[in-house]
């Protein structure tokens, strides 16, 4: 059986409990159909980078599911039809991901109270010196896109990239 | 600033190696070295990502965006 991996975004009015009973349903789809879902994990109420139909923030839940594809189109046309649902997006992998997702795993590693409703904008203060000081390792590779400008063979190319880009924010 | 470019050393890819990050749509934290301020996928002559984990990354940054995990553009 096919392992797919499903992450669909609820809107942002409906309660906790409501994306339970979304995710149940779901599940019943897929465990009807003779499939399992081996993890759910939800991540929360997050903050949107865009709107989504006039949402600011969705609820983000992820399903790890091993079915065959006839029991994923048809929870992804209830998905279609259910307006709670934003987004959702289903992809096949060879082996399904066990323990917690590189999401649940970053807000871990720099707990920072991100539970609280909404992260991005409102933590922007706190969050500006942050990645320098706190993930060492990551500021590494970080730094080595900058410098990376100068280092790069084709050095003239790169500044030039730059400042079109730039001219393209004052426009 | 007069030294002669071409003795710069080739960066390697920064996915390459036993110890380096997995390129994953939910890992935005890493997705984000590799876009520029306004939000673009940096080119791979800049990152010196391997151009097969440029095609890895790019899917990824593009997965990451539909789900509203970064933006699109930014400004």
């Amino acid at each position: 059986m096919p392992n797919y991996e499903t992450v669909f975004i609820a809107r942002q009015d409906i309660s906790a409990t409501q994306v339970e009973g979304l995710v149940e349903n779901f599940e019943k789809v897929i465990t009807d159909a003779g499939g399992s879902v081996p993890k759910k994990e939800s991540w929360g109420l997050k903050t949107l980078s865009y709107k989504i139909k006039k949402n600011r923030k969705g609820h983000y839940m992820l399903l790890n599911i091993a079915a065959e594809a006839e029991a994923v189109h048809e929870m992804e046309r209830q998905m279609r039809i259910n307006e709670d649902i934003l987004r959702y997006i289903t992809i096949r992998m060879d082996e399904l991901e066990e323990g917690p997702s590189a999401m649940m795993r970053s807000r871990d590693r720099d707990d920072r109270p991100r539970r609280d409703r909404d992260d991005r904008p409102r933590h922007g203060g706190d969050r500006g010196p942050k990645p320098d000081a706190a993930p060492a390792a990551d500021a590494a590779p970080a730094a080595e896109a900058a410098p990376a400008v100068e280092d790069a063979p084709k050095a003239e190319d790169a500044p030039k990239a730059d400042e079109t880009k730039s001219e393209g924010d004052e426009a | 600033m007069s030294r002669p470019s071409f003795f710069r050393r080739r960066k390697s890819c920064p996915f390459a190696g036993p110890n380096a990050p997995t390129i994953d749509y939910k890992d935005v934290k890493t997705l984000s070295r590799f876009v520029s301020e306004r939000g673009k996928i940096v080119p791979s002559r800049i990152t010196a990502v391997s151009a097969k984990k440029q095609r890895e990354l790019a899917k990824a940054i593009k997965r990451a965006r539909f789900l509203a995990l970064m933006p699109y553009v930014i400004g």
